[in-house]
């Protein structure tokens, strides 16, 4: 988060007569094959996808929530509708999909802005198996006890929902919420591998996991894994806060 | 006197081993990227079916790689006529083809009107049939023929050097060949077995007969990764073509294995959209169309660094639309340009450009910003595309830089438009001008600056589009290359393209192989493969 305060220099900044460098006391990770500061751009990639990809997470889960929880609640052709529709979201192809919108999206953007697109893009597509789940939850809380005697007390409507079954879905949606994060950061780094995440010159794990594509043995350049390794670490991370979760509402 | 006897035997002991180890056969393995989708030569498109095409084919005239002029095969000699229209080919006797059929003019003919044939679409034809009509083909005697052709075609013989005899007479059309090798095996999706073809004409200045290697294997490989794999485990013992990561690092573990043959005929280039009708602001079309902001952007560019860091040094600056390489066709009077932002900044200045902290704007305060798209998946582009960001932010320029599906990219180059600058290259496998006549016309659907233009939109392309008719439709090679030249001269003067590298030929032969000369034309590494041992 304080990438602009550790970093060396900036991400973009090209130290053209040291390309390719071995890690020094200058830069600490080398430089990439422009020259750029390679430990900079490891420091502002991991705050874009640290920050972005929970902030798309939330977008799905909240989504997740409105379609799957709401429908799960009403229940009904309500449920069936709904579950129609996450359905064929579940189907479509969201690499391609991606791409696609990629394609269609004005080009003079900034590289911020098309940071933030990919990520919205990630959390408009990436609420249906969140959906599925929340759906199931609402239902079963629809006819429990406690719920009918709410009912029977007249609490009704939308009341009811927020009041009674959205607190009792709040496990489900945490554990969404998790699982999204570190399915997101892998998105974009898939996205980066195919050249189709975060806008040059702004780093992401994804463009950064991108210079491991040209090496032939691992060690050759060493360094050069570190985004892999903190993509591993935070990633685990993430899986290892969901387990405690877990284990916490259990 | 024993002495002497020894040294003597020893001598022709080496003189002996020298001529076995250079004529000792063996098998040259190598891969294909794709399947070849035909054998008939006439119907070859793709790299696959036209490395075979190569290999098996026996032409008139050879474009010999190395020097970059055309040599007798097939063809002990030739005349073409003044108006490029006909010509005469004294041929080869006593030739015949690998299942033993006699060769003579009776094939030439057949393969021509083959070549011709409407019905056929043939991919190579395509290059002779530059007017309505047929070709006429007179066969004077059994060595010697006269084809006529409807309209005058450049470089006429040169295009022979495509075109693979056919036998008139044997019942195996495809598999007779007066090639050096023909097809033996075929797995499809595995491998392609070639075998010497025994019944080759040709002899070395030994008078021993060639080609050298006994047979060649392809194997049939689309991954380049695994590629490398294959020439590092010594299963495979060239690569035609090596991206310059790869040749730096086969180059650190075996320095003679790899080949830089210099810059290549391929470019990588950049240009602005000066379609009238593009969906794109007004005031950035004047700018685009305007050829001092052309220039300035240009000279904007440090071609050096972009040789030097994107492609690691093998790579040179290019000059215009012809590299250095093409050693005829190539303008002598050009020079690369000069990186020079201060004399860009001067330019713009001059062209109503102004600096307002640090952000360039034009004449009516719009910031200078503009977009390169390129296609996704190529890191060299990609890479160039930020050097160049960087190198315009330093004259107050700000680029984005957009990367592309390829479809996407076409579809906006193409049909809708919508696109400020793109970067691409051109991959050239032709030394002759007229290859590029789907370029610099401006009515062709390839003149991507502005395509399908109903009549020259500026009098300099106009210009273009005379010299290019001209140099097309001349028989006489002096005048030509004077057309061209000016051509040349044209196109580096109004930068319709930006031209930023051609980069090296590279290339890998294992030091088993014995023969073996790299060069910058295709096949880079199996050019003389009749010469060639193992």
């Amino acid at each position: 988060m304080a990438a602009n305060w550790l970093a060396p220099a900036g991400y973009a900044r090209q130290y053209r007569e040291e390309a390719n460098a071995a890690p020094s006391h200058a830069h600490w990770l080398g430089t990439d094959e422009d020259g750029r500061d390679r430990f900079a751009r490891v420091l502002y990639g991991t705050r874009i996808s640290l920050l972005l990809a929970p902030a798309a997470a939330l977008l799905s889960t909240l989504m997740a929530a409105l379609v799957g929880g709401v429908s799960g609640y009403l229940g009904g052709a309500w449920a069936r509708v709904a579950m129609a529709v996450t359905d064929l979201f579940l189907s479509l192809p969201w690499l391609f999909l991606l791409i696609t919108v990629r394609a269609l999206m004005p080009l003079n953007v900034s590289p911020l802005f098309s940071v933030m697109v990919t990520f919205l893009m990630l959390g408009l597509l990436g609420w249906t198996s969140a959906a599925r789940v929340l759906c199931a939850s609402a239902g079963s809380l629809r006819d429990s006890d406690f719920i009918r005697q709410a009912r029977a007390s007249g609490i009704r409507g939308a009341r009811l929902f927020w009041m009674h079954v959205m607190p009792n879905l709040k496990p489900v949606l945490y554990a969404q919420f998790w699982i999204s994060v570190p399915v997101f950061i892998l998105s974009e780094a898939n996205l980066g591998i195919l050249g189709l995440g975060v806008a040059e010159p702004m780093p992401s794990w994804g463009s950064l996991l991108r210079e491991l594509e040209g090496l032939i043995s691992v060690g050759e350049e060493p360094w050069k894994f570190v985004p892999l390794i903190l993509l591993v670490l935070v990633v685990s991370s993430f899986e290892m806060l969901l387990s405690s979760e877990k284990r916490m509402a259990a | 006197m024993m002495r002497q006897n020894t040294c003597f035997i020893a001598i022709l002991l080496w003189i002996w081993t020298s001529v076995a180890t250079a004529q000792s056969g063996g098998e040259l393995r190598f891969c294909l990227h794709s399947e070849p989708k035909t054998f008939d030569p006439l119907k070859v498109e793709d790299d696959a079916s036209v490395t075979v095409r190569y290999l098996t084919g026996g032409v008139l005239a050879r474009l010999n790689r190395q020097t970059q002029q055309l040599e007798p095969e097939l063809a002990r000699s030739w005349r073409v006529s003044k108006d490029g229209r006909q010509i005469v080919f004294l041929l080869r006797s006593g030739v015949s083809f690998s299942d033993g059929t006699p060769f003579s003019a009776d094939d030439v003919a057949y393969t021509v009107q083959q070549l011709m044939d409407p019905a056929l679409h043939s991919p190579t034809g395509d290059a002779f049939r530059t007017g309505p009509g047929t070709a006429e083909t007179k066969v004077i005697s059994p060595t010697q023929i006269s084809i006529t052709f409807p309209a005058p075609v450049a470089s006429l013989d040169r295009l022979f050097d495509q075109v693979a005899i056919l036998p008139a007479h044997s019942g195996k059309k495809e598999s007779a060949v007066l090639g050096p090798f023909m097809v033996a095996d075929y797995q499809p999706g595995s491998t392609l077995l070639l075998k010497r073809n025994p019944n080759y004409w040709k002899t070395d200045e030994h008078g021993r007969k060639l080609p050298y290697l006994d047979s060649i294997r392809l194997d049939i490989v689309p991954n380049r990764d695994l590629e490398m794999l294959q020439f590092r485990k010594g299963e495979i013992d060239l690569i035609n073509s090596l991206d310059s990561e790869y040749f730096d690092k086969l180059g650190t573990s075996s320095p003679q294995a790899v080949h830089d043959a210099g810059a290549s005929l391929d470019s990588e280039q950049m240009w602005f959209n000066e379609v009238a009708r593009a969906p794109i602001p007004a005031y950035k079309k004047n700018w685009f169309r305007s050829a001092a902001f052309r220039r300035a952007i240009s000279q904007a560019i440090n071609r050096e660094d972009l040789s030097r860091l994107v492609f690691r040094g093998h790579a040179q600056p290019a000059v215009g639309p012809i590299s250095t390489a093409n050693k005829f066709w190539f303008n002598n009077k050009l020079k690369a340009e000069v990186y020079n932002p201060d004399a860009a900044l001067k330019s713009l200045q001059a062209a109503g450009f102004r600096m307002e902290n640090g952000t360039l704007k034009d004449h009516d305060g719009n910031a200078v910003i503009f977009s390169i798209v390129t296609n996704s998946g190529n890191k060299y582009r990609e890479r160039m595309a930020v050097l160049i960001q960087d190198d315009l932010q330093k004259i107050g320029i700000h680029v984005n830089v957009v990367t592309l599906d390829f479809p996407s990219l076409i579809e906006r180059m193409t049909q809708s438009f919508d696109y400020e600058a793109i970067l691409l290259g051109l991959t050239n496998v032709d030394l002759d001008p007229n290859g590029q006549m789907n370029v610099w016309l401006s009515s062709s659907e390839n003149h991507q600056w502005n395509p399908q233009e109903k009549a020259p939109e500026t009098a300099w392309e106009a210009e273009i589009d005379r010299l290019m008719r001209v140099q097309a439709s001349s028989g006489d090679i002096k005048k030509r290359k004077e057309s061209f030249d000016r051509v040349q001269e044209i196109v580096v003067e109004q930068a319709p393209f930006i031209y930023l590298v051609n980069k090296n030929a590279l290339s890998a032969v294992s030091p088993a192989v014995h023969g073996a000369s790299p060069v910058i034309l295709s096949p880079q590494t199996f050019w003389n493969v009749e010469r060639m041992s193992k």
